[in-house]
């Protein structure tokens, strides 16, 4: 398919917005032999940590082992949240096709059916997850086990220290150490970026080099740790050599925003995504979005002169929050910037946040959005759908707090496939 | 311990007596029951007021302000942002107000120099174009942590002592005295007691609580002001609204922000003030009546003070009618001879306040040495320099060629040697180097980020040097974000609230600290 100023491009289903839930939303689409523009920037997926949360702590504070336990006790106690109006089966399902997709594309994720697992941050505190890249999937074993483990620095790396994390988990883990070198070739730098580290991992003599420097500091260590660096495009090439290099279990530990999975992710996402002829990607910013009684949708994207016209049966809002720009917190209230669809929403700005940014109940403006029906579509203040093609996915949705639920890729993931199989119900 | 004088309170006033009376050669010991400029010192807008502003209906405040702005600007000008102010009224405006206020000045012998709307415009540009008056004069920005810090560094070099976070408990008294005061640490529970010849109040909004341990009765009354802090500066110079004392009608340049406010609400306890959303929003729609901008700039911070008025305020409704003059009290009236207590005033006369202070407190002692504050200028040291927006930049691009320097803060530009820097005073002091600590003397955390990337940053800086251990990182990221975070609460829009929502993906969502460590939150 070709964009152009004059011809509409044509397509079943319009997917706006590229983070989390619109590339998910593409893959679905596309297995289910439809032809999709996905547009939008996708900037704030550089912000994921690779970690793929299914469903942690509910209700506030409380964390769970088995992520589908929880979410049956979300279902029955919060009936709008998004998971309220899908099955667990599917959402197994719509889980099991994202991994299979990304472990086809070389970015293969590790996952225990049913199961939460425990994670080591770059902070030293320990979280859940679901599903994890294989390069972070070692960890969890390491973790288990608490075998003796180093824990590797490398001078002039800004957002990340070994120690600090070894000083948070010491006590209750002895055998792990820390130790700092310098990265082969940056050798001067006062300041070294994981981008360009992840990116040297992927040629092999600096994984050789690397390993010959950390070879002298194993001591007895059983496994060896890095901040989430090992390789941009061959992460699992760097893990398994390093591994055949140092001889002992060798994982990523997750760095905060930006960072290198963030990238990865997107990255193989895309070009995966890419290889089907059906797609379309456009990664300029939707400025208008037309519903018309035909049933048909209008979508413009692009600045002025060199507008994209598209036409589509469909459209699947998949853009985000305040950071994604899907919503906008002005002094009056919160907006939906494309339509203005109503948004749920605190009565007052007062009631935005709870005084403390810690609160483990979260905060009521995390939880506005858009409020849908059991088909994923957006409805006007008469609950009505606002047009019967408009379907809704990932973080836009209301009644969610993923930061404390830690279900943000999980919903992204689910609502994307059900917002799919909705407009299929409906279209094929 | 021994001490000639213990000072009761760790603001400009408390830290300005310490350094007057060190000066005279007088020794003394500073308690502060939380940290430096905790209450109105550091809860204000950092004017230095040519005294303008109190032209109509204070003229002895407005000379006041006049003289001390002057000598400040001779003994302190490391403090001082000489950047010069208006006076600008709008259509719609009191007229008569505005006929009148050259008149005024004149009186009183203050400079002020009437300006065209364009001109008023050309030095000025976001003025509105609704501009009715201007008038120029001699305002000009003060640092006030600089000002306490640099005080008390000098003090303390003549032997003075600050304890920090320490509060005092109880008076036991004498005959017609106070013969002992207990402080307790405030985090450590301990408690010390101290044998003083003189005690000074100097307390500000919690004077009362303090006199009423030795017996004596003064009235406080508080008056809440609120201030937001924007992005970016906005004026070169002060811009006073031309009206009688309103809800935001002050716009203060600070280094690279700029700060506007007040509003004024009386508040029964000085601890209890947290800036509303309906104070926020009144600010900005009033300021943007003088600078239309307010209403689209990116705003990083609330902030609230208290001003300590003393006595019953019968000017009317409003609390800012009341007299800005300071009181100054030798309880001797009350049965305690070595007891006096300052309140009230302003920052711009926080010197002369220490001066009458010291001079009272001098005659209490048979001390006849002279107050030089006048004259002695305020050395430049090390452990105020942080404060200043823009310097810790400086520094960074001022390095040599080759040295290497990590930038830890983007949005301040505060380099690692800088933290290091304050990481080793602190530790100097008997405090930990943790963000919390470091915050306080420094700009970190107060950019448009606040602290979401910079704490994680020097988090990792401070345990690979060896300077945090075990999980105290945890719980002091978690306390640094979280005072952060409340002094947003009211102006999380736009721009802001896309940060806000970024710190919760990454330090809930992703670190998840709201599960970890001390759980305080709950």
């Amino acid at each position: 398919m070709k964009a152009n100023e004059m011809d509409p491009i044509k397509a079943d289903l319009t997917i706006i917005g590229a983070g989390m839930a619109g590339l998910c939303a593409a893959l679905f689409a596309l297995e289910q032999g439809l032809s999709v523009v996905l547009a939008g920037k996708s900037g704030s997926i550089h912000f994921a940590t690779g970690l793929m949360d299914l469903m942690g702590v509910y209700p506030p504070g409380h964390e769970w082992d088995e992520p589908f336990a929880a979410i049956d006790r979300v279902r029955s106690e919060e009936p709008g949240h998004p998971y309220a109006s899908i099955t667990n089966k599917e959402i197994d399902t719509a889980l099991e096709t994202v991994q299979r997709f990304l472990g086809d594309h070389g970015l293969p994720h590790g996952r225990a059916p049913g199961r939460n697992v425990d994670i080591i941050t770059s902070m030293g505190t320990l979280k859940k997850s679901h599903m994890i890249p294989l390069s972070m999937w070692r960890g969890v074993k390491v973790l288990e086990k608490r075998c003796p483990t180093l824990l590797m620095d490398f001078t002039g790396l800004k957002i990340y220290s070994a120690r600090q994390i070894t000083s948070v988990l010491g006590e209750s883990w002895q055998g792990l150490g820390d130790a700092t070198v310098r990265f082969p070739g940056t050798e001067g730098k006062e300041e070294v970026y994981p981008e360009h580290l992840a990116r040297s991992l992927d040629i092999y003599e600096t994984r050789e080099k690397l390993a010959g420097k950390i070879l002298p500091l194993m001591k007895n260590a059983e496994a060896v740790g890095f901040p989430a660096l090992l390789g941009m495009y061959k992460s699992c090439e760097t893990v398994r050599s390093l591994e055949k290099m140092l001889g002992v279990t060798v994982f990523e530990i997750p760095t905060p925003p930006v960072s290198v999975p963030g990238i990865r992710l997107q990255e193989i996402f895309l070009k995966g995504l890419k290889q089907n002829d059906a797609l379309l990607s456009l990664p300029e910013m939707v400025k208008r979005v037309e519903s018309f009684s035909s049933g048909k949708f209008k979508i413009t994207a692009g600045e002025s002169g060199t507008l994209k016209r598209i036409e589509s049966k469909g459209v699947i809002l998949a853009t985000g929050r305040f950071l994604g720009k899907g919503l906008r917190a002005e002094r009056t209230g919160i907006r939906e910037t494309l339509m203005d669809l109503p948004v749920i929403q605190p009565t007052k700005r007062e009631k935005w946040h709870n005084p403390h940014l810690f609160d483990p109940r979260g905060h009521p403006i995390n939880r506005a959005g858009l409020q849908v029906d059991g088909m994923f579509r957006p409805l006007t203040e008469s609950s009505m759908p606002f047009a019967p093609g408009l379907f809704a996915a990932g973080s836009i949705l209301a009644h969610c707090d993923w930061t404390r639920l830690k279900c943000g890729s999980g919903v992204a993931i689910a609502t994307a496939h059900a917002a799919v199989r909705a407009f299929c119900k409906r279209y094929k | 311990m021994e001490t000639e004088v213990l000072i009761i309170g760790g603001g400009v006033t408390g830290t300005g007596i310490a350094r007057d009376l060190a000066l005279r050669g007088i020794p003394s010991i500073v308690v502060e029951k939380t940290d430096i400029n905790a209450g109105a010192s550091g809860g204000n807008h950092g004017l230095l007021h040519s005294g303008a502003r109190y032209v109509s209906n204070d003229m002895h405040s407005a000379g006041e302000c006049m003289e001390e702005g002057r000598i400040l600007r001779d003994v302190a000008p490391q403090c001082i942002d000489d950047c010069g102010g208006m006076f600008v009224a709008v259509e719609g405006d009191d007229e008569n107000y505005v006929a009148d206020f050259p008149g005024f000045c004149e009186k009183n012998g203050l400079p002020c120099n009437p300006l065209s709307p364009e001109e008023a415009r050309q030095l000025e540009p976001e003025l509105s174009s609704r501009l009715i008056a201007a008038y120029q004069v001699e305002d000009g920005a003060i640092d006030p942590f600089m000002l306490s810090l640099e005080n008390i560094a000098h003090a303390k070099k003549m032997g003075a002592k600050l304890f920090c976070h320490t509060r005092a408990v109880k008076f036991v008294m004498g005959a017609r005295k106070i013969e002992t005061v207990f402080l307790e640490d405030s985090r450590s529970g301990k408690i010390m007691t101290v044998h003083p010849q003189l005690v000074i109040n100097a307390g500000g909004a919690w004077a009362g609580q303090i006199a009423a341990m030795a017996g004596a009765s003064l009235t406080i009354l508080c008056s809440m002001g609120t201030l937001l802090v924007s992005q970016s500066r906005i004026c070169n110079g002060v811009i006073n609204r031309l009206r009688p004392p309103a809800d935001g009608d002050i716009l203060v340049p600070g280094g690279t922000v700029s700060i506007i406010g007040t509003t004024s609400r009386r508040v029964d306890d000085p601890d209890d003030i947290v800036p509303t959303v309906a104070e926020t929003d009144c600010i900005v729609s009033q300021g943007a009546g003088m600078i239309p901008v307010l209403e689209q700039v990116r705003y990083i911070r609330a902030y609230s003070g208290v001003r300590p008025l003393v006595g019953s305020a019968e000017g009317g409704s409003d609390d800012r009618n009341v007299s800005r003059g300071f009181t100054l009290v030798d309880h001797g009236k009350d049965g305690v001879d070595n007891f006096i207590t300052i309140t009230g005033g302003k920052l711009t006369t926080f010197r002369l306040m220490a001066e009458k202070t010291s001079d009272m407190a001098c005659e209490k002692l048979g001390n006849k040495n002279p107050c030089v504050t006048r004259t002695e200028p305020l050395p430049s040291t090390m452990e105020g320099k942080w404060t200043e927006p823009g310097l810790a930049p400086r520094r960074w691009m001022a390095k040599p060629h080759g040295e290497t320097d990590k930038i830890l803060c983007e949005c301040e530009m505060i380099s690692e040697k800088t933290i290091d820097d304050i990481a080793c005073e602190l530790k100097k002091n008997n405090e930990i180097p943790d963000l919390l600590n470091i915050g306080k003397r420094s700009r970190l955390g107060k950019g448009p980020c606040q602290g979401a990337f910079c704490s994680v940053r020097v988090l990792a800086h401070m345990y690979d040097k060896g300077a945090l251990s075990g999980n105290h990182g945890v719980d002091d990221i978690k306390a640094f974000l979280n005072e952060r975070w409340k002094g947003q609460l009211p102006i999380f829009w736009g721009e802001q609230l896309i940060q806000a929502e970024l710190t919760e993906a990454m330090h809930c969502g992703f670190f998840d600290l709201e599960l970890a460590g001390d759980h305080e939150s709950k």
